[in-house]
């Protein structure tokens, strides 16, 4: 325990020291980045242990305030997040290194290691609580920084809108949390979580649920609550947003899992629920995600499908509780625990692949980019890399959950009754739907970036990513592909964690099945790249004596094919988006030549978030009118306003004289 | 002979007769538009005189365009090894083990459509859209229409699920309607896709591959092969009875899977190809089947 105290106490350190530094860049990078590092190595060997299952360790400090202790944490679920933290953490600020040279003042410089250091410290807190007001603590402060760094580039108005809407957005969760951990901390009077769950009515454990379930769904970007999502995390600088999307809303995971494990055996509406939630924010969020234009946006909404796969992995494993399917939850749950690593580690590298793009032509439309392969083939392949993984195909490390929650469904739809079985049938179609669209998602995102031929000027001058925002690419597309082949003997390791919410021999049965099921898949695989290089060793082969020669792309007798005529990103999500029209709600504004001859046309194509244009507007809305009524009382003479002072302190007076 | 043996020698077979199943798709046609038809081996032909020829590259291609067409035709032979014939269990077999099979062919489609925008031709690019839209409908189809029939066979892996059901069964038969559709979906067959068609602006999956020439041709005809293979003899397995014993376990299968080429070749001569903006209804209209057969199984 000490060591992780001493790894908090270096992230914090780190952070000041490069306030302090802020006048020379090299030295605050350096103090910047030392701490994220250190704090990797001090603390890995006791997550390592304690996710292995060994003993779980924590620690209680003593504090002036009433009810409150100091008190922290370490299980196996605690650390499963705690190393994503970490492993991000460490990455995302070797990349910082690279990316904040180019900072304009000192200040900013400063400020941005300050909060990025701060913003890992308090994730670190969050998931080492063990006692609801440290747990806020943490949890507010974390929100701050984040929104600190989302309004880095403060003076773009379009930045300050993003960071104002998370900002309202993420408390509008965190009003959900205070009663939540009110409920919970009522039976015994304690905020500890080692008093919570006991003496809980059934209807009480449900209020819980429900408010756990807003209040943490907010912060991880669960469709409907997902707003803020996709407009705050494209405007953070690039290594900001990679941590935010990989690492920041996991923490609603990992919030919404602890509270499960205070609640007791669940009820199987409760599956219902989870499973419909994540069902339509797996869908909604890849749909939405190719109807964008900006890299950056893209991945953003992405990650609310990510969000969406963990759920429906809850969701799984929430119902093989509720009905006594032991394997149907160990593997729901191992799923979405595992995919939470998964997605953080691919979606990390796309948005550091993002970040590069950007720096290196200083745009993230897509439908400007093209051709960037040539430019920048560090870039390109790992964000080849995490785009095979995010669309979940094998051999990398997106499939192996993946199939783990396809597994549990599948086992849940083939043996349990109708109530559990026909939720499961529907995961199964719903995650093979988010799937496909993934795939053409991300052969749009790649191959129109990085493929075909420079879309405008901005290419042409692009360069590689200086080195050191080329190596935590390279180490996250390393890391993809360990996991993807080692995932055969990473599964059965989780039965500690999974024991928490699946305890048992059925359970730990399934997880070594699991462990099997992927040795196959892995040999399959690796047999079929095995094949393909087989086959590309013949092509050489073939090709060794023989002409072959270079001539420009066939256009169909055309000959003379500028970039200009290339498929888009628009067009080439546009039937997906057509087909989609009445959930995407896309808006066309077309100038369409209006003589016979070729003119000046226009198409222009926009896809504003549903939830925030049928929920959260009107609703705002309508706070404002109800509250516009208040404006009676707000006039500007002071006279009126001493009166009711006057006038209200009489009230009171008389209320207690009564 | 030992079952190993057996499942090893139906790849074999596989791979040496796939080409084939065109030759009957395109006699069947012939036939019906009272022509003679090109000779039963000229697929063969076509491939050895592919294998024999140089290639031509565009300037604006990468590493990617090189390896569609290898990983492509490497991930659909690594699919076909998780495929049953008939009774004969397929050479790798384990639960779940079509959840492999949908995601290596969707491995191999990514770097294929990957490939088709690297050559930066509008063409192309129209084709590859195409492509992922349609697969991504196709998709939950399959997999709600095998998990339908493992339910109702109790068994999780192809090599169980497909002997183990019978046709006669109303659920078996609306997942082998849906499984039919996509199988004339995945293989860019008429009402789909034309693979006959001389117009680009009308093409699917032979767009895609406008510029491939030479070896990398011949990989992704006879990849197109294998493809047709694999999703006949799935059809089959679930449509031809079976058979105990091994030998004619295979023959029937194999019967099986010429049949329905030859049933390929009797819509392509009598039906149109509907317009693209009807595509997804009809792929709709089979995710209906599969998630009637669902409910019919669960219920």
């Amino acid at each position: 325990m000490i060591l992780l105290v001493l790894a908090l106490a270096a992230l914090t350190a780190s952070g000041l020291l490069a306030l302090v530094t802020a006048r020379r860049p090299r030295l605050a990078a350096l103090c910047g980045v030392a701490g994220p590092l250190v704090a990797w190595v001090l603390a890995i060997t006791p997550m390592l242990s304690v996710l292995a299952g060994g003993q779980s360790l924590s620690a209680e400090w003593s504090w002036t305030w009433p009810l409150v202790a100091l008190s922290l944490g370490l299980d196996p679920l605690s650390a499963l997040f705690l190393a994503v933290i970490l492993t991000l953490g460490m990455a995302t600020a070797v990349y910082g290194v690279g990316y904040l040279r180019e900072a304009r003042t000192p200040t900013a410089r400063g400020l941005a290691w300050f909060f990025f250091n701060l913003l890992l410290a308090t994730m670190a807190v969050v998931v080492l609580a063990r006692d609801a007001v440290v747990f806020l603590i943490a949890w507010e402060t974390m929100a701050l920084a984040s929104f600190f760094l989302i309004a880095f580039e403060h003076d773009r108005r379009e930045v300050r809108r993003a960071a104002w809407i998370y900002f309202i957005a993420t408390h509008l969760g965190s009003l959900f949390l205070l009663p939540l951990f009110f409920l919970l901390g009522q039976p015994r009077a304690s905020f500890a979580f080692a008093s919570f769950g006991v003496q809980l009515a059934p209807g009480a454990a449900s209020v819980c649920f429900l408010l756990a379930l807003v209040g943490f769904g907010t912060k991880a970007g669960l469709m409907p609550f997902h707003v803020w999502l996709p407009e705050a995390h494209p405007v953070a600088p690039s290594h900001v947003s990679a941590l935010l999307s990989a690492v920041m809303i996991k923490m609603g995971i990992y919030g919404l899992l602890r509270v499960l494990t205070f609640l007791g055996a669940p009820p199987l509406w409760w599956g219902w629920l989870l499973l419909a939630l994540g069902g339509t924010s797996a869908l909604l969020g890849v749909l939405f995600a190719l109807a964008q234009h900006d890299l950056k946006r893209l991945l953003a909404y992405h990650s609310i499908e990510n969000i969406g796969i963990i759920v429906l992995g809850l969701g799984a494993g929430v119902t093989g509780i509720a009905v006594g399917a032991p394997r149907v939850a160990a593997l729901g749950f191992s799923g979405a625990l595992l995919h939470v690593v998964n997605h953080a580690l691919f979606k990390g590298l796309l948005f550091l692949g993002a970040g590069s793009v950007l720096h290196a032509t200083g745009t993230a439309e897509i439908d400007e980019l093209g051709g960037l392969m040539r430019h920048m083939p560090t870039t390109a392949t790992t964000f080849l890399v995490g785009a095979v993984a995010i669309s979940g195909l094998p051999p990398l490390n997106g499939f192996v959950s993946e199939l783990l929650v396809y597994w549990s469904a599948l086992v849940g739809m083939t043996t349990l009754p109708a109530a559990a079985a026909i939720p499961l049938a529907a995961l199964i179609g719903v995650l093979a739907a988010s799937g496909g669209l993934a795939l053409a998602c991300f052969t749009k995102a790649f191959g129109i970036v990085f493929l075909g031929l420079p879309r405008s000027a901005k290419v042409a001058t692009s360069h590689e990513a200086p080195r050191a925002m080329r190596m935590p690419m390279l180490w996250l597309a390393l890391a993809c592909l360990g996991l993807g082949v080692t995932g055969a003997l990473v599964v059965p390791r989780l039965s500690a964690v999974v024991s928490l919410f699946a305890a048992g021999p059925e359970a730990v049965s399934a997880l070594n099945d699991g462990g099997m099921l992927l040795w196959r898949t892995t040999a399959v695989a690796a047999g079929a790249l095995g094949l393909a290089v087989a086959l590309a060793l013949v092509r050489l082969l073939l090709l060794r004596h023989r002409e072959v020669r270079q001539a420009s792309t066939w256009d169909c007798g055309y000959a003379a094919p500028s970039p200009t005529m290339q498929y888009t990103a628009s067009s080439f999500a546009q039937p997906i988006v057509d087909l989609y029209v009445s959930l995407l709600r896309t808006r066309k504004r077309i100038a369409a030549p209006e003589i016979h001859f070729p003119d000046a046309a226009r198409l222009e194509t926009e896809t504003r978030d549903i939830s925030r244009e049928g929920i959260y507007e009107p609703l705002f809305e309508g706070a404002e009118r109800l509250l516009k009524r208040m404006r009676i009382l707000q006039h500007g003479r002071v006279q009126v306003y001493v009166l009711s002072l006057v006038l209200t302190l009489v009230i009171l007076l008389l209320w207690n004289v009564r | 002979m030992n079952p190993m043996a057996t499942a090893w020698l139906e790849i074999g077979l596989a791979l040496l007769l796939a080409p084939l199943l065109n030759s009957v798709i395109s006699r069947v046609k012939a036939v019906f538009a009272g022509r003679q038809g090109p000779p039963l081996l000229q697929p063969y032909f076509d491939l050895a005189k592919l294998l024999r020829k140089g290639a031509v590259y565009s300037p604006t291609t990468t590493w990617i365009f090189r390896a569609g067409p290898i990983l492509g035709l490497a991930t659909t032979a690594a699919a076909l090894l998780l495929v049953p014939a008939g009774r004969i269990s397929a050479p790798v077999a384990f639960p779940a083990d079509f959840i492999l099979l949908a995601y290596l062919l969707a491995l191999g489609r990514f770097f294929t459509i990957s490939a088709a925008l690297d050559t930066g031709s509008s063409f192309e690019g129209m084709g590859a859209s195409r492509e992922a839209h349609f697969a991504a409908l196709a998709e939950p189809t399959l997999f709600l229409g095998l998990a339908a029939l493992a339910r109702k066979t109790g068994a999780l892996s192809l090599s169980q699920i497909l002997p183990a059901a019978s046709p006669l069964a109303p659920e078996v038969a609306l997942v082998a309607g849906a499984l039919a559709v996509v199988l004339l979906c995945e293989n860019s067959r008429i009402p789909f896709d034309d693979p006959n068609t001389h117009l680009e602006l009308t093409m699917v999956h032979e767009v895609m591959v406008l510029d491939h020439s030479g070896p990398d041709l011949a990989f992704i005809q006879y990849a197109a092969a294998l493809k047709l293979w694999l999703w006949s003899s799935l059809l089959a397995g679930l449509l031809v009875p079976p058979v105990a014993a091994a030998w004619p376990a295979s023959l029937t299968t194999t019967l099986g899977v010429f049949a329905l080429a030859g049933c390929i070749g009797v819509v392509e001569s009598t039906m149109a190809r509907v317009r693209l903006l009807r595509v997804p209804h009809l792929l709709a209209a089979a995710l209906a089947l599969s998630a009637v057969a669902t409910i019919l199984v669960v219920r």
